[in-house]
């Protein structure tokens, strides 16, 4: 390498003689922040849209309150005449729906004050208030971690202990293989559940660092930015409630 | 207000952005330079190593995709005969003589294509040239996060170690494609292939998905951030505009795929049913409760794939644009057109994926409309093409072998470009889907397109990484070769495609119409043009190998070009790329300006006063 040349001096003098520079007035980690969750709206989208699709496409007897899923006979009006056939497991019908949608709004009711949390969080640190800082992201971290509890309780139930009507499930249980349905809400709510997880992780370094008190009122950045990433997991979680449970 | 260190990685967010007038440049401090060489030349955050370990990782891999395309062309011209050399590599076939298993043709094309578009043509175009280029041509230090760029390598190698494992499990590699379309992909009885290695196969592609992903935001962040002072979007290289638009791309297509490979895996390893149909069997295996739709893959894949073979050649379009301009001695013909018709093909990109789908059972409607948006991008692409040869029209061309590889990434564009108008017209694509012809079609673009547009690349910008120049009488005859020998193995295949040539198949005799000379001797022909054309890449190797360690030593700006990387800074660069940070003026097309001493003006140099004014204002 040729590059004998020294050091060179701090440049940023040199702005005052050319033309300025053309950037935006926001910083790079905010632009990086916002790209890195479009793509991971496209991500979602491609769930979300493969769930819409694939619903769409499921035939009108694909579930029925007697048969498990994709196994009704051909001749069911003749051998079941009073089975009810759905192209899709329906809301709070617990002969094919296995899901509890009180426990989850429930969870997304908590999910949304975690947002808030976070917001009253970011407020804090914008007057320079450390403390409340610390203790909103705290009270953000419980209720993300709640969430999650609530969501491995809902999967340990779901998969291993309770035993479903067949309608559900050929197994009893429901899990990802037993039916599209069991592998549309699970790869969905489950990743899903690894982003609050991550967000839960960041959120507990933040946490530690205002402990330290790394921030201040005007050196919060990674605050703001891991507040959006925060506030799009529960975006995120709203829509999906909607898809997977309400609809 | 939050302009910290800690959220943004690096303090190289943009010094000027607060106010030209108080030069409060703490934030672009210059790090020294790392001493330890596993920092300096492997675990580098610095962008131009990383761009050149992209660049060598690529090229290796352009050896084993090389490869295994000797080895279907063997297959093709003489099926079923002894392969030359395999004995050594394939013990368990010596019971059958040392010929190819039948399931070998169809891993050889997978992993060909897998490893082509995945290891080779997307890192070297984004990876390497991305790297390299854009910090040096924007005028910016290094990356906006150059921690994120080098883990945006290191993504690569288990990406690259998951492939190679592929061909090492049990049944061997993947054979259901490059597009590795459901039902033969997803379940593991369908073929020895789809026993364990398409699941490394998926796995692969997760981490090359993620380093792309990670590389083009960061790429965004760069240009829109990092720009050197004066350098207004509408003074960017094209070069750079391609990257930009390129990067965007992949931003908003691949996470797509990055779901679809997620869901084929899960339904691989966890039994979910998102592509097998209801109550589905495969050659005795286990059933499965199924319902999902195989064609949603393919909506999914092509979702992505489609952007992807844009992905695979804006940028090449972009390289080959500065190199035309600067041998032609020219400004570029119609700059600003230029860049809204890469824009133009990006966009459009996004809504024709259905055109791979035409046979597929999609509903004619629909397929109308694809066709309709397809045609389409043959206005941004003929804008594109006319701008290049108006460009040379009239210059004073030199004809060094990077200008020879660009000029002929025109004109086979050109013919993969109108050979891709025949297969979007949905009634001619029906007779020749799936035939040779959709081969030459994508090898035109790709080989003919993006391969020699890396080749031109590499040549022009090799003083630059290396700081040698490589050897023009080489570089010729490589370039004299490889357009031969490209034309001779690929341009028959449109013959042969229209004859109804099939692709994907192991032995074409084993149909009436194909066993004839004709047919045959074609195939002979192309498969020995094949090998010329591996041969001749040779060339390029000791070329590229010799002048790294031996090439005369470059100048700073061997080609008196003016975008920054060459008028600003040294042959190689310095780490920290430039002593000032430049200030630009002008768009870097500025060449025989009249009235000039020379035949160029680099953009760190105003224009003379009534030039600037009708210059500036046309550009």
């Amino acid at each position: 390498m040729a590059h004998a040349a020294a050091i060179p001096v701090n440049p940023g003098t040199l702005a005052t003689s050319g033309p300025k520079v053309q950037g935006p007035p926001v910083t790079a980690g905010k632009v990086a922040m916002w790209l890195f969750l479009a793509t991971e709206i496209m991500f979602f989208t491609g769930l979300i849209g493969t769930y819409i699709v694939l619903r769409a496409g499921s035939p009108a007897t694909a579930y029925s309150d007697k048969f498990s899923p994709n196994q009704i006979p051909k001749d069911v009006a003749v051998v079941a005449p009073d089975a009810k056939l759905y192209n899709w497991p329906l809301p709070y019908d617990a002969h094919t729906n296995p899901l509890s949608i009180d426990l989850t709004a429930f969870n997304t009711f908590i999910l949304i004050c975690s947002s808030v949390s976070m917001v009253r969080a970011l407020a804090a640190i914008q007057k320079g208030d450390k403390k409340k800082l610390t203790a909103w992201l705290f009270v953000t971290v419980l209720f993300g971690s709640f969430f999650l509890g609530v969501q491995v309780y809902e999967y340990r139930s779901l998969m291993f202990e309770h035993i479903y009507p067949k309608g559900v499930s050929a197994t009893g249980h429901f899990t990802p293989d037993v039916s599209l349905f069991a592998s549309c809400f699970f790869t969905m709510t489950g990743f899903h559940g690894a982003h609050v997880a991550g967000g839960v992780f960041m959120l507990i370094c933040l946490l530690l660092q205002s402990l330290r008190g790394t921030y201040t009122q005007t050196h919060h950045s990674s605050v703001e930015l891991i507040g959006l990433y925060w506030h799009f997991v529960d975006l995120v979680w709203i829509i999906l409630f909607t898809v997977v449970y309400l609809i | 207000m939050s302009n910290e260190h800690a959220a943004n990685g690096h303090g190289h967010a943009d010094p000027h952005a607060h106010g030209a007038d108080h030069g409060h440049g703490h934030d672009d401090h210059i790090h020294p330079a790392p001493t330890n060489p596993l920092f300096k030349y492997v675990f580098s955050t610095d962008h131009k190593v990383i761009g050149i370990q992209f660049l060598f990782s690529g090229l290796i891999f352009f050896v084993v995709g090389g490869l295994l395309a000797m080895a279907i062309r063997w297959q093709l011209a003489w099926p079923w005969k002894p392969m030359p050399f395999m004995a050594r590599f394939m013990p368990s076939w010596a019971e059958n003589g040392y010929l190819m298993p039948p399931e070998w043709y169809n891993k050889l094309f997978t992993m060909h294509g897998s490893v082509m578009i995945f290891f080779v043509i997307i890192p070297l175009l984004t990876g390497a040239f991305g790297n390299f280029l854009i910090p040096l041509m924007i005028g910016a230090r290094d990356m906006a996060f150059p921690k994120l760029n080098m883990f945006s390598y290191w993504f690569m190698p288990p990406a690259m170690i998951a492939m190679a494992n592929a061909f090492m499990v049990p049944g061997g590699a993947p054979e259901s494609g490059w597009t590795s379309y459901p039902t033969l992909s997803n379940s593991f009885t369908s073929t020895p292939g789809s026993y364990e290695a398409q699941t490394w196969w998926l796995i692969s592609l997760l981490f090359a998905g993620v380093s792309s992903l990670m590389g083009s935001i960061n790429y965004i962040t760069t240009i829109i951030m990092l720009r050197a002072p004066g350098m207004k979007l509408f003074r960017m290289p094209m070069t750079v505009w391609a990257l930009f638009i390129t990067a965007i791309l992949q931003a908003f297509a691949l996470p797509v795929l990055t779901s679809a490979l997620v869901m084929q895996l899960l339904d691989r390893v966890a039994g979910t049913n998102f592509f097998s149909p209801a109550g589905w069997v495969v050659a005795n295996g286990p059933a499965v409760v199924g319902g999902g739709l195989p064609l949603l893959w393919q909506h999914l894949f092509w979702f992505y794939s489609h952007p992807a073979v844009y992905i695979m050649i804006l940028p090449g379009m972009g390289m080959v644009s500065d190199i035309i301009a600067t041998f032609s001695r020219k400004p570029l013909f119609g700059y600003k057109p230029m860049v809204f018709a890469i824009a133009g093909i990006a966009g459009l990109g996004f809504i024709v994926w259905g055109h791979h789908m035409f046979q597929s059972g999609m509903n004619p409607a629909l397929g109308a409309t694809f066709m309709l948006s397809t045609m389409m991008i043959a206005l941004p692409s003929a804008i594109k093409v006319f701008n290049w040869l108006g460009t040379m029209w009239g210059g004073r061309l030199q004809f060094t072998s990077s200008m020879l590889n660009a000029i002929s990434f025109v004109a086979m564009f050109i013919i993969g470009g109108l050979s891709g108008i025949f297969m979007a017209a949905t009634p001619v694509d029906m007779h020749i889907h799936d035939t040779y012809f959709i081969v030459a079609h994508i090898h035109y673009v790709l080989f003919g397109g993006s391969t020699f547009a890396i080749f031109a690349a590499i040549i022009f910008w090799f003083p630059k990484m290396f700081g040698r120049m490589m050897n023009e009488p080489l570089g010729k005859l490589h370039f004299l070769l490889t357009f031969i020998f490209f034309n001779g193995t690929f341009f028959l295949m449109h013959i042969i495609g229209m004859h109804g040539h099939p692709r994907r198949i192991a032995d074409p005799t084993v149909y009436e119409y194909l066993r004839g000379t004709g047919t045959m001797g074609l195939n002979q022909f192309m498969t020995l043009s094949a090998f010329g054309l591996g041969l001749s890449q040779l060339i390029f190797a000791f070329n590229f190998l010799y002048s790294i360690f031996a090439g005369p030593k470059a100048p700073a700006n061997p080609w008196h070009a003016n975008s920054l990387e060459w008028v600003a800074t040294d042959s190689p660069p310095p780490y920290f790329n430039f002593e000032k940070i430049p200030t630009v003026y002008h768009a870097p097309y500025e060449y025989s300006v009249p009235g000039m001493e020379n035949d160029y003006v680099p953009q760190t140099q105003p224009l003379p006063e009534p030039t600037a004014h009708t210059v500036v204002e046309k550009a």
